[in-house]
């Protein structure tokens, strides 16, 4: 049985770069509610960023296409991040997720999956050639001033 | 994004600030390839003391600097690196300069 979130914010928004700032910010606002540290908001705004970016350059990159966003809360503090494109898909993921590997243009640094794996606790990548991928990442928040 | 220079001598510091993600890095790329050749400093501070957000991208900005750098002979710092931002370089392996200068 599928576990039910707490919480959720589910955001659809056209591949234009200028909507990477507004995914991130919403993200952040959202989670503000998990009482995040500073760093753990960079983070989270960081990770958001990168898989947001790499739907727009790579998923649809002669076309502007749906993303869609969902973020939700589940028990223990935990937030996940959905982030979701109907474009061309990964035909190589693990080649894909290989630090410093891209096929993206000069403004790419090809770090963008190994920034995702190393702000969240976990990041899985499913894609299909032509249908899309799905970018699931987690990450628990700390309780702060809650003794364990 | 806002790229501003200052030339003192042979050492360009090339300022940025606001939010360095993708939709900003094309621009601020060709501002600081602009900047480097018309100056053709021997030493080029990049300063992040205005960075209010940083991915990847301000990687690939970092490294096109260094790279262009390196073909004049000259050397890169990255120096008033915020946290955010520090946390990114530090994720890819790329040395920040500790002190504010």
């Amino acid at each position: 049985m599928k576990v039910k979130p707490n919480n959720y914010i589910a955001l659809e928004f056209l591949s234009r770069s200028a909507n990477e700032g507004f995914a991130r910010a919403s993200v952040a606002a959202f989670a503000a509610q998990l009482d995040p540290t500073l760093d753990e908001l960079g983070d989270i705004k960081t990770a958001v960023s990168e898989a947001v970016t790499n739907a727009i350059v790579h998923a649809y990159p002669d076309t502007l296409g749906k993303i869609n966003l969902r973020a939700s809360i589940f028990d223990g503090n935990l937030l996940e991040i959905v982030v979701r494109d109907k474009g061309r898909g990964i035909a190589d993921v693990a080649q894909a997720r290989t630090p410093l590997f891209t096929t993206g243009g000069e403004e790419r640094s090809g770090m963008g999956f190994t920034i995702m794996e190393s702000f969240m606790d976990t990041l899985s990548v499913r894609s299909e050639p032509g249908r899309g991928t799905v970018v699931v990442m987690k990450r628990r928040i700390a309780r702060r001033g809650v003794k364990p | 994004m806002e790229v501003r220079t200052t030339q003192q001598g042979r050492t360009l510091t090339v300022t940025l600030r606001g939010e360095l993600d993708h939709h900003a890095a094309r621009d601020a790329i060709v501002a600081v390839e602009r900047a480097l050749d018309a100056a053709l400093p021997s030493a080029l501070a990049l300063d992040f003391g205005g960075v209010t957000f940083m991915d990847s991208s301000g990687i690939a900005v970092a490294m096109r600097a260094m790279r262009r750098m390196a073909a004049l002979g000259g050397t890169t710092a990255l120096v008033n690196v915020p946290p955010q931002a520090k946390r990114v370089f530090d994720a890819a392996g790329i040395p920040v300069k500790e002190e504010t200068t």
